[in-house]
């Protein structure tokens, strides 16, 4: 026998309940939604896992509605220890039913379950425990003291990291003292349902958060609804620039994570070895589907060669196959559509005269796969090295002095994330310096921590998620009387007591005129 | 002995274009910081994510049996007896007494003074140079410090060689590493590799251990496993296990690393052995998994890899029992050596 062809070692699916039917999670209560439900399919097999509710203008009206009654009945009225208590319980709960969210996202979504395993679930607990802590400090969040929240938050998430998108748009969220209504990507929300089975359990007030399911048309009446304050996106450019547009001129405040084209930055004196570990982190984690990911090798021409050798045979041992198998490496692409968007890139590539290498894997027969791909002699003006492939595609460029390095990082629309490999730190520092990127990664890539923030340049989006900054989507400077006061009362009032102090101020500010 | 021990070396002539001139301290040290760095937590970081492949059924059975073909089974105690070392070459070739399938460990590996008493006991299972049977292995170069002369150490070689030692496990000078004095460990590495010259002409196997819990820093085990390989090393070793830290998997993986890059350089294939502080069969797994993923499985063979361990041989069988019988036993159901 080959030792290599490890057996099989399925992660059991026998923790997992899953119900048939999912419905929308408004006021604390799973109901049906009005809209027409379709079927959320495992990507790995094609088969239906559930049933999925869709949310009309109706439902994202009561689900706007529930949240606005909640945070003018409970939530704002809660002291930022009692939130934090709430916020580390799910936490908790995160934790003591991780293996079980594993499986459910790995089903979901198609993504190995050694991810979902040791990064997606892990960083969800940790999300919602340090924002817990963020509760009771929000003097310190750098919005001035006692700063004030700013009401319902419509949050639209992606299908890359479906659970930890969640975390990084409800902890932050709840940990500031805003409602939630949360619309999870139509391919990927069986976890944002699991989670809503964790909120009951956590007792979390009725209405705090709300989820609701559907396709785009719901994401659209959800951030244009009238009724939210704050707006949150994570998804592609396209779509946040359409939201951009239909939230200008309304008092929302908008945060957007967007696509990227990330820079990979390999110097001659770099730490081989570990540098093509980073790129293989870098574009093959979760297949390719991170904004952030490395998707542009930019390497010094003296090592290319050397490089893209080290590169293809670390490849060869990437293992692509089912996602519940603890060794897999590789798992499916989300969905037919997404498949089909990265082939169309990928024959571009090659009809535009780059030189296409696959790592040799068996595809399975049902499913979506693509085997992960490099391109050589690519160059500036290639489609491929422009255009966010989203898919485990890596374009490779040279460069031959470090301003080249720095010129062709920053030749792109985007601005999300970059890695620089040197042994040398004063040149790491001197090029993270130049790089109009929002996340630099120093000798590793792809690294996540609830404490450190994380956000885009250009058509990146702007906003910063995680970290302290990470708060300040979620804060507004406090609600003193006297001069800010009509605008104050113009939002959602914050309870009776502040709505009738604000009225107060208003007619104050009256009467100066 | 001949009176300048040096004087007979004859260092490897690839080796020397590769170097560009002779092993002198400048031409080593040129070459050998030329070779790309390690990022520790890089390395580390790769080492963990090879830790955590899970290996099953069949593909666990194969591995626990392979486990026991790649150890070399050691003794080094100041209270070594011949006793002591019959009762353990008993255990290398009857390892589980029922279970007559049960492989045969690689080597016995001993001090100097005792391969005598191995070579005895081991009778028609020494093999001897063929490809059956158990080799007996020596440390020598006055391990595990190697502060002694040349002359010393080479007569420790000889010696073991002599008495039928089928390998040598020599230390390097680490003292004359960290000083920079690359070229004497290059021609002591030279030197031993000559002493290991039996009568009819042919070679005792070389394994070079680094010692790498003192050399301290990655980049300083990878350029002492590039030196060891360059001056002839048939394996490099991490340790001699009286130092701690001795084997880890992230020492080993760089390790691994070179003898690769190595075999794309040149073609020779390099052995790697791991020894000391490897006691469980879960912890020896994830050796396997590394060298299939980084050099590749035709690795796993006793020419090309070893495990350094005493304790190890026991919990592999315990587990080998587990798969057998399906429920574990304990440890009255496996032999002390």
């Amino acid at each position: 026998m080959k030792f290599l062809d490890y057996a099989p070692a399925p992660e059991s699916q026998a923790l997992l309940n899953l119900k048939s039917d999912y419905g929308l999670f408004i006021r604390g209560e799973f109901t049906a939604g009005r809209g027409t439900p379709f079927a959320s399919i495992n990507p790995a097999t094609e088969e239906q896992i559930a049933m999925i509710a869709t949310a009309n203008q109706t439902d994202v009206d009561e689900a706007v509605a529930a949240a606005r009654h909640a945070y003018d009945g409970v939530w704002s009225r809660l002291s930022g220890s009692d939130r934090g208590k709430y916020l580390f319980r799910i936490a908790r709960l995160v934790q003591e039913r991780a293996r079980e969210l594993a499986v459910a996202e790995t089903l979901d979504n198609g993504k190995p379950i050694k991810e979902t395993r040791d990064v997606d679930i892990p960083l969800v607990a940790a999300w919602f425990f340090y924002y817990a802590g963020w509760a009771d400090k929000l003097d310190h969040a750098g919005a001035g003291p006692n700063p004030a929240s700013l009401g319902v938050a419509a949050q639209v998430i992606p299908w890359n990291f479906p659970l930890m998108m969640l975390a990084w748009k409800i902890a932050p969220a709840l940990a500031a003292g805003n409602t939630v209504v949360l619309k999870p990507a139509e391919t990927t929300s069986l976890t944002a349902l699991l989670f809503a089975e964790i909120l009951q359990q956590a007792d979390l007030p009725a209405g705090v958060v709300n989820i609701i399911t559907g396709d785009g048309s719901t994401g659209q009446a959800l951030v244009n609804h009238p009724g939210v304050n704050k707006v949150a996106f994570t998804g592609s450019t396209s779509v946040g620039r359409a939201i951009a547009r239909s939230v200008a001129g309304t008092d929302k405040k908008l945060s957007l994570e967007l696509g990227g084209k990330g820079a990979n930055i390999v110097f001659d004196d770099a730490p081989i070895d570990q540098a093509v570990e980073g790129i293989v982190r870098g574009i093959f984690f979760n297949q390719g589907h991170v904004c952030c990911a490395g998707s542009r090798l930019l390497v010094q021409e003296s090592i290319h060669d050397d490089v893209i050798d080290r590169l293809k045979r670390r490849m060869q041992t990437l293992r692509l196959g089912d996602p519940l198998d603890k060794n897999t490496d590789i798992g499916a692409i989300n969905s037919a559509e997404q498949l089909a968007r990265i082939r169309e890139l990928s024959d571009l590539g090659q009809q535009e005269g780059a030189e296409r290498w696959s790592a040799d894997c068996v595809i399975p027969e049902n499913g979506f796969w693509f085997a992960p791909t490099i391109f050589t002699n690519v160059t500036t003006s290639h489609r491929i090295a422009r255009d966010e492939i989203f898919g485990p595609v890596l374009s490779v460029l040279t460069f031959r002095t470090p301003a080249e390095a720095i010129a062709k990082a920053n030749n792109t629309p985007y601005g999300l994330s970059a890695g620089i490999w040197s042994d040398k730190g004063s040149r790491i520092l001197a090029v993270a310096d130049k790089l109009r990127a929002g996340v630099i990664w120093a000798n590793t890539f792809n690294q996540f921590d609830p404490s450190s923030p994380f956000g885009g340049y250009k058509e990146s989006g702007y906003g910063r998620e995680g970290g302290r900054h990470g708060l300040a989507a979620y804060l507004k400077p406090a609600v003193r009387s006297g001069s800010r006061s009509i605008a104050a009362a113009e939002h959602a009032p914050v309870s009776k007591k502040s709505a009738s102090a604000s009225k107060k101020s208003a007619s104050a500010e009256k009467a100066a005129k | 002995m001949t009176s300048s021990p040096l004087a007979t070396y004859q260092p490897d002539q690839r080796a020397l274009a590769l170097i560009g001139g002779e092993a002198t301290d400048a031409n080593l040290r040129r070459y050998l910081h030329g070779i790309p760095g390690i990022d520790a937590v890089g390395l580390e970081a790769r080492a963990a994510d090879l830790g955590t492949r899970s290996i099953k059924t069949s593909s666990k059975r194969w591995a626990i049996d392979t486990i026991i073909g790649l150890i070399d089974l050691t003794t080094l105690e100041g209270a070594d007896t011949p006793g002591k070392v019959r009762s353990l070459v008993a255990k290398a070739l009857i390892p589980d007494p029922k279970d007559p399938g049960c492989p045969r460990v690689a080597a016995v590996c001993v001090y100097g003074d005792m391969v005598g008493d191995a070579v005895t006991a081991l009778g028609s299972a020494h093999a001897a140079g063929g490809t059956d049977g158990v080799n007996v292995a020596a440390v020598a170069t006055a391990f595990p410090s190697g502060r002694a002369s040349l002359s010393v150490k080479l007569a420790d070689v000889r010696d073991a060689v002599t008495a039928g030692a089928d390998e040598i496990d020599m230390v390097i000078d680490r003292g004359a590493f960290l000083a920079g004095r690359f070229g004497q460990v290059y021609d002591e590495i030279v030197a031993v590799k000559e002493a290991c010259r039996r009568a009819d002409g042919t070679l005792a196997h070389l394994k070079v251990i680094l010692e790498t819990g003192e050399l301290n820093t990655y980049d300083n085990v990878r350029r002492a496993s590039w030196l060891a390989i360059l001056a002839g090393g048939d394996f490099i070793k991490t340790s001699t296990g009286k130092v701690a830290p001795a084997a880890t998997l992230p020492v080993t993986l760089s390790m691994l690393e070179v003898v690769r890059d190595w075999h794309r350089l040149t073609g020779v294939r390099i052995g790697v052995k791991p020894a000391g502080g490897i006691r469980t069969s879960k912890d020896a797994i994830k050796y396997l998994v590394t060298v299939a993923e980084t050099v590749g499985e035709e690795w796993l063979t006793p020419h090309l890899f070893r495990f350094g361990a005493s304790s190890l041989l026991n919990d592999v069988l315990l587990q080998r029992q587990k798969m057998t019988t399906g429920h574990y036993s304990g440890p009255d159901y496996v032999t002390i050596d």
